[in-house]
């Protein structure tokens, strides 16, 4: 069985061929990204003085909000018995601040095994100055661009294949979730927005993997949400999903809706029907 | 009292003695012919209801459409949920209607059968134990054991062929198991696309599902190397995971200091315990993950068990980078990869 | 008299049916050729005993039949090959993807035949709620010990039954060839390959080569549709035909003995509640069917040994199987002269799922060797009358219960935001400490429920009614019981310990057998020790006499309470006294 139909691979194989598709790759998506801000919110650059006053403002947000467990600079706090009580966040990027910031895991409510997904706590505008800030104390993902994860371009058959590939094996077949060693997990996939998913695969959040665009590419990536979309767009067809959790939850619907609901009717074909006797109790008895 | 009391064996130190079957209780159906008649009505309405339905079933047949474009109703499958609905309708008012009939309008009066014992009375005990005997004595068996031991030797010398005629299930296992298509120089390219890798593609705390490249390789007829039944073969030893990881933390098992590339490693895919592939791993404590059983091996300590009932340690692929940079194997694993078994030693 | 004089017995009124008009006329045609007359006259008007628990074999028969019907309809489409195909059907997401022509043609049966998703689901949820009623059924069987002589037979081919099931369930899930089910062949592989000696063979000549081979889908099938389907069918004849010839056990009651069975004909009344019931199971399935996915095979995708999803576990019967293998320790395996023994995995895949089947259909042996119990039994044993057979379920159940869980332990992590090592570790004390407790708990539970009987056979029931007496103290008010429930309550043996005869004989010879005899007089004693019997004859009269004596007391009162009336303390139906509340 080949994964993919030999016409696709045949032309995937042409590609790889050349040398120059990764560099060209990471040029361009260097180019994208440090273009990304001009290119994309014009707008929002001609209100903002200058970069260098976004990465200040962001600078006193994070001394406000992160420095205490990030440290003055960025460089991480570490505990007396050598682990990292918040991890430096030199060279992380924008895109991991957008990521968990945006998602509002960041600023966590408190120590623990995972940061959890909330409303999230700043603004766009915050969280921007947040990234230019991180992005300033070392080089790392920009956030992606529209472009980067316009999913409406995306093969959803291939991306069917990547994600069945690098991501089932902890986000499950339908991207609900599952469970990782020491109480972390791998949390669903399902409504997450298309920039925070390339995010997420471009940073590798927390325990997650990095699938760096050199491995997996810009188009493999946008496979993979387009999949994902269309598998969120598509009807349920077989009825309600029990949650897509596979046969454990399917086993829990067998046995209390069908064996339960079942017994309920043995019950009922077995117990004794109005009496006369009774009734008449009932009545002089009212 | 008198047929019940016949049944009833008072034992002469029972405390309360056996009052006999309780007097049948009439129903209001029994009493009322109003109940009895809506009874009637409610059994029959049942019924028809069923027909109607069965009737909707043939509708929502023809109505709502599957395939490319199917209908959707509250974001799940029309066609699905509403021959569903109507087909187990259909068939609950039957049950319904059938139930309430029994319950409502048959007799309901209790009737009693007795019991013989499960053995055959005595006398055709031994007439059958007699007629056996006499079949054996007629038949000789006894008195000629030659005949009875050729014939059991016979009998049993017949598994040999019902066994035999099965060796063509399936081949030998020969050396099948100790071999995977890595080979050194081949290269490891990422699953899916093929895309081939380089050490600076990788940064710390990446994954690649990864694959030999021969999988993706063609002939001169443009023909994949391998495929069909062969590939998943080959591919169910050959897959492989590549992480990187701070050199700092890993620690290499004697003799493998040389088997990564600046702290990039790579390790079978495939469990240990009983052959789930598993890509399952958290990029900061280097644990691997089985989702199959929670087998945990530890990337940056040579695979090693950390938890769940694995018992070997993920075998791990020494790798090197060809002339032209590109990742690539130093040779096949140094072990059996996948599940043990008895030959592994 | 309340009792009913006269018991229409069966088959009474069978002469009257008249011989002529249209069924008449069959009947007799029929009856020339086949001589059907007999045994309908004993088996049209069959008595059954009514009691919802007799009804959850049914389950399991009317979902088989189930299994059946959705089967054949199934089996139309299906292509048990694994010949490589290219998908081309109506479900987008996996268009233009290489896969087995049996993955192709599930997605066919799921997209592109109308009702044919629906029969999937349908054939897949009965599939699971027959072996959840074997299960049960074998539960109540087991409680109630309906397994005793003369029906041990019977519960040595249930458990065929149950484990045929089990088989054919996951050959069955295995068919589809989507990466679920060839997940599970994987790991079926990994068993095998961990027989000693003979494992790589196996795995070699069950897959026709190298797992996965392009054999094994087209074996499983004919397993599937032919094999154990065939096995199923004849040994649930026997079953049936077993319960026919030693007629149905029944609850002990007023009326009700060894020596009769009381209850409803076949025709009509068993005919309409158990045809209805069939209805019901069905309908009930193809409910499920149309509103809850099963195994939503086109997410998985077609089955390729290098990817895998989390959540992936078998279907809930193999819940144990997936649990123990779960549970074992790390680094259990013994590598001697060159060759290795997968504890780790031989063990919990194949060894102790046979070994816990073994004890379940050998029970009734242990039972009645303990016991020394060499009597029919009809009437059926409320559970805490039997309290150490009770324990030892609640002991089993326990077992089953907590693999059951570790089986799903990442799902139950998951959705309860638990540490899966935690779970791990916490099952693999529980499995040996957890069972024992449930064995206490449910004998004491047992015992303390015999008590309660016999206190409410000796001094009544509690009423609710308060009463004050003249220095101010309160007692409370006991009723007597109705006297068929005072009867029912006392319709059961007094157990007899099993003693074993001297370990030497009169002439100071020891008895070759006493080790044995003793030991198992030692487990009688074990058995039945705890349990409490019910009072004699004398014992009851005295506490009557007792409470006449207190009502005398009490007589003295000048306000009669609600309910004196009847404090005679003579048995009577509950029916004749008015309780509180009306």
């Amino acid at each position: 069985m080949r994964l993919l139909p030999r016409k696709l691979s045949g032309s995937l194989s042409a590609r790889r061929r050349s040398r120059f598709a990764a560099p060209v790759v990471l040029l361009l998506g260097l180019l994208v990204s440090g273009g990304a801000y001009a290119a994309f919110a014009p707008a929002q650059a001609d209100q903002q003085s200058s970069d260098a006053s976004l990465v200040a403002q962001g600078r006193q947000l994070f001394l406000v909000g992160c420095a205490s467990c990030h440290g003055q600079h960025g460089e991480g706090v570490v505990t007396e018995r050598g682990n990292n009580y918040g991890p430096p966040l030199v060279g992380v990027g924008a895109a991991a601040v957008d990521f968990q910031v945006g998602t509002g895991r960041m600023p966590m409510e408190e120590p623990g095994t995972q940061a959890l997904e909330k409303a999230p706590v700043y603004n766009p505008k915050e969280i921007e100055a947040l990234g230019a800030y991180v992005a300033s104390l070392g080089p790392g993902p920009a956030v992606p661009t529209k472009a980067d994860y316009n999913y409406k371009q995306g093969d959803v058959v291939k991306g069917g294949q990547f994600f069945l590939t690098n991501c089932t094996a902890c986000h499950n077949f339908a991207g609900s979730g599952g469970a990782l060693p020491h109480g972390r997990f791998a949390p669903s996939l399902r409504g997450v927005s298309p920039k925070h998913i390339y995010e997420a695969l471009i940073t590798g959040p927390q325990q997650m993997p990095v699938f760096a665009d050199t491995t997996l590419s810009p188009q493999a990536k946008r496979d993979i949400i387009a999949y994902l979309k269309k598998s969120e767009a598509a009807p349920s067809y077989g009825g309600f999903s029990l949650g897509a959790l596979g046969p454990v939850s399917e086993g829990l619907y067998a046995w209390i809706a069908g064996i339960g609901f079942l017994v309920l009717i043995a019950i009922w074909i077995a117990s004794g029907t109005a009496s006369v006797k009774n009734k008449k109790k009932a009545q002089t008895h009212e | 009292m008198s047929d019940t009391h016949d049944l009833v064996v008072p034992e002469a130190q029972e405390p309360i003695p056996d009052p006999g079957l309780p007097e049948h209780e009439e129903r209001l159906t029994d009493a009322y012919p109003a109940q009895a008649r809506r009874a009637e009505r409610q059994v029959a309405t049942l019924f028809g209801l069923s027909m109607l339905f069965a009737v909707l079933f043939c509708v929502s047949y023809f109505v709502f459409d599957i395939g490319r474009h199917p209908t959707k109703f509250l974001g799940l499958g029309a066609s699905n949920v509403f021959l569903g609905l109507c087909l187990g309708l259909a068939l609950l008012c039957i049950g319904f209607g059938a139930i309430h009939w029994a319950r409502k309008l048959m007799t309901d009066h209790e009737i009693v059968e007795y019991r013989h014992p499960a053995s055959s009375s005595e006398e055709d005990r031994v007439e059958s134990l007699a007629a056996f005997q006499q079949g054996v004595e007629e038949s000789g068996i006894g008195r000629r054991p030659l005949i009875r031991n050729t014939l059991i030797g016979a009998l049993g010398m017949l598994g040999l062929p019902a066994i035999v005629a099965l060796r063509d299930l399936g081949p030998l296992p020969g050396d099948k198991l100790w071999h995977t298509v890595w080979r050194r120089g081949m290269r490891v390219v990422n699953d899916v696309d093929g895309t081939l890798i380089k050490p600076s593609d990788m940064v710390v705390g990446q994954l690649v599902n990864a694959e030999p490249e021969l999988f993706f390789e063609t002939d001169a007829n443009g023909q994949p190397k391998v495929e069909g039944t062969e590939l998943l073969q080959e591919k169910a030893k050959a897959a492989v995971i590549l992480v990187r990881m701070d050199p700092a933390d890993i620690t290499p098992g004697p003799g493998k200091a040389n088997w990564g590339i600046n702290g990039i490693l790579c390790y079978s895919k495939i469990c240990t315990h009983v052959g789930c592939p598993i890509s399952l791993w958290e990029q900061q404590t280097h644990h691997l993950l089985c989702p199959c059983h929670q087998s945990t091996f530890d990337l940056a300590d040579n695979g090693k068990v950390v938890f769940g009932p694995a018992a070997r340690p993920l075998p791990q692929l020494p790798i090197m980078t060809d002339s032209e940079g590109y990742i690539v194997a130093q040779s096949d694993f140094k072990q059996p990869v996948g599940p043990s078994f008895w030959e592994r030693g | 008299m309340s009792h009913m004089s006269t018991t229409s017995s069966n088959g009474t009124r069978a002469a009257q049916i008249e011989q002529s008009g249209i069924v008449g006329g069959i009947a007799n045609w029929a009856d020339d050729r086949l001589g059907i007359g007999s045994l309908a006259k004993k088996n049209l008007r069959k008595v059954f005993p009514d009691h919802w628990s007799f009804m959850l074999g049914e389950i399991a028969l009317w979902s088989f039949v189930v299994l059946l019907l959705t089967g054949v309809f199934l089996s139309l489409w299906f292509q048990p090959s694994m010949v490589e195909t290219v998908y081309n059907g109506s479900y987008d997401r996996l268009r233009g993807i290489d896969m087995s022509a049996a993955y192709a043609s599930t997605l066919h049966i799921s997209f592109d035949v109308r009702a044919g998703l629906l029969m999937r689901q349908m054939h897949h949820w009965a599939a699971m709620i027959f072996i959840a009623a074997m299960l049960i059924h074998l539960a109540r069987v087991f409680l109630t010990g309906a397994f005793r002589k003369p029906r041990e037979l019977n519960w040595m081919i249930g458990g065929v039954l149950l484990l045929l099931g089990i088989l054919e369930g996951f050959a069955g899930y295995s068919l589809p060839d989507d990466l679920l089910s060839g997940t599970g062949l994987r790991i079926a592989d990994g068993l095998i390959k961990a027989t000693p000696v003979v494992g790589s063979y196996m795995s070699f000549f069950l897959f026709g080569g190298e797992f996965p081979g392009n054999e094994i889908v087209s074996r499983l099938y004919i397993v599937h549709v032919l094999l154990i389907p065939g096995l199923l069918l004849a040994l649930i004849g026997a079953h049936m035909l077993l319960l026919v010839y030693h007629k149905h056990t029944q609850w002990p009651g007023p009326g009700r003995t060894e020596k009769n069975v009381v209850g409803f004909p076949m025709l009509p009344v068993y005919a309409a509640k158990a045809g209805g019931f069939f209805f019901m199971v069905f309908g009930t399935i193809a409910l499920m069917g149309g509103l809850l996915t099963i195994n939503p095979i086109w997410l998985y995708g077609p089955y390729d040994p290098s990817k895998v999803t989390a959540g992936s576990q078998p279907d809930w019967y193999m819940g144990i199987a997936e649990g123990l293998l779960r549970i074992m320790p790390s680094n259990f395996e013994t590598h001697i002269w060159g060759k290795t023994i997968s504890w780790n995995v031989f063990l919990p895949g194949q060894v102790l799922p046979i070994v816990l089947w073994a004890i379940v259909i050998f029970y009734p042996f242990l039972e009645a060797w303990i016991t020394g119990d060499k009597r029919e039994h009809h009437l059926l044993q409320r559970p805490r009358n039997a309290p150490t057979r009770t324990g030892f379920m609640a002991a089993m159940m326990t077992v089953y219960g907590l693999l059951w869980a570790e089986g799903g332990n990442d799902i139950i992590a998951k959705v309860f935001h638990l540490n899966l090592n935690n779970i791990t570790y916490f099952m693999r004390g529980a499995i040996f400490i957890g069972p024992v407790i449930a064995f206490i708990i449910a004998k004491r539970w047992c015992i303390a429920l015999q008590r309660q009987d016999n206190e409410m056979l000796l001094h009544g029931y509690e009423s609710g009614v308060i009463l004050r007496d003249a220095q101010g103290g309160y007692t409370e008010r006991h009723l007597p019981l109705s006297l068929d429930h005072a009867y029912t309550l006392t319709a059961r043996e007094r157990d007899t310990i099993y003693t074993s005869e001297p370990g030497t004989d009169l002439h100071g010879v020891a008895n070759p057998r006493s080790r044995k005899e003793r030991l198992r007089a030692r487990l009688s004693r074990a058995w039945f020790g705890a349990s409490v019997q019910k009072p004699t004859a004398e014992e009851l009269e005295e506490a009557h006499h007792h409470a006449d004596h207190v009502r005398e007391l009490e007589s003295d009162l000048a306000h009669p309470v609600a309910g004196k009336e009847f404090d005679d303390h003579n048995l009577r139906n509950t029916d004749d006294i008015p309780l509180r509340g009306h």
